[in-house]
């Protein structure tokens, strides 16, 4: 089955999405992330979203939710590298990612998760 | 194209993109699964490069487009969609037509209000796509079927 993979980096997951999501595989990364967080006893997340070109509701609720469900255990969720044009439309779409955590890039986004597992 | 039959269509909704447009590359494909839904907004994306649409246009297009699909796929049980390069003059647009046989929509204003769904979903598809398009039009008839139309001009 089709799968995005996500790698470890000491208490950090990194996920860089590459592909066109369809549902199934939004959800299936979903599902994937919070047994890794669980697994791998991760304190951070990096969602890579900078090769995606569209992020509709679904998405962008997966990635909602991903990041609820990362915060119940104990985990912080930063998305990072979202295209101005996807920004635009995710907006006027009426979703704002509420709670979601974003930095303009990895290294910022790597930087921001350090921060916070410091504290 | 695909396996599947074309659907015989009870509810064949009566709608013309726009009066004195010039319909060119009209093109039907099928929505029943995940996977149609990714093709479909490849396909968009492509016509959308194609005419020479803004980054930011392209983007609200295939956008809306998805979350069209999404409800002929969940709601409708599936359906096709009909794209259609328009020409007015020198203007020129990209239409969309999604077409589904399902339960149609009773309760427009609801279904059109942000945050109301029936499915479990965010309730932001059909307002949140009638905002990322230039026209947007829907026919329903219970138990017949929905025909969502969009369009996008070209700025």
């Amino acid at each position: 089955m089709e799968r995005i993979p996500i790698l470890r980096m000491g208490k950090l997951l990194l996920v860089t999405i590459q592909v066109d999501m369809h549902d199934r595989l939004a959800m299936t990364l979903q599902d994937d992330l919070t047994d890794r967080i669980v697994k791998d006893e991760a304190k951070g997340v990096l969602i890579d979203i900078s090769a995606l070109d569209l992020v509709d509701s679904f998405i962008g609720r997966m990635i909602s939710n991903t990041a609820a469900m990362a915060r119940v255990l104990d985990a912080t969720t930063v998305v990072v590298g979202m295209q101005p044009a996807v920004a635009i439309t995710l907006v006027e779409l009426g979703l704002t990612l509420t709670g979601v955590k974003t930095a303009l890039n990895v290294e910022k986004g790597v930087a921001l998760l350090e921060k916070s597992m410091r504290r | 194209m695909s396996g599947y039959a074309t659907p015989a269509f009870a509810f064949t909704p009566n709608l013309l993109p726009i009066a004195g447009a010039v319909v060119q590359q009209s093109q039907t494909l099928p929505l029943h699964s995940d996977e149609h839904v990714v093709m479909l907004r490849k396909v968009v994306r492509e016509r959308a490069i194609e005419l020479q649409f803004g980054l930011v246009d392209q983007t609200k297009l295939v956008t809306a487009a998805s979350e069209i699909a999404r409800n002929t796929l969940k709601y409708g049980g599936g359906g096709e969609v009909r794209l259609q390069n328009l020409m007015i003059g020198l203007k020129a647009g990209i239409c969309l037509t999604f077409v589904d046989d399902g339960p149609g929509i009773v309760d427009m204003e609801r279904a059109l209000t942000d945050g109301f769904t029936s499915g479990g979903g965010l309730g932001l598809g059909l307002g949140g796509a009638r905002r990322l398009v230039d026209d947007f039009e829907i026919c329903t008839a219970p138990g017949e079927g929905t025909a969502v139309i969009l369009i996008k001009w070209k700025r």
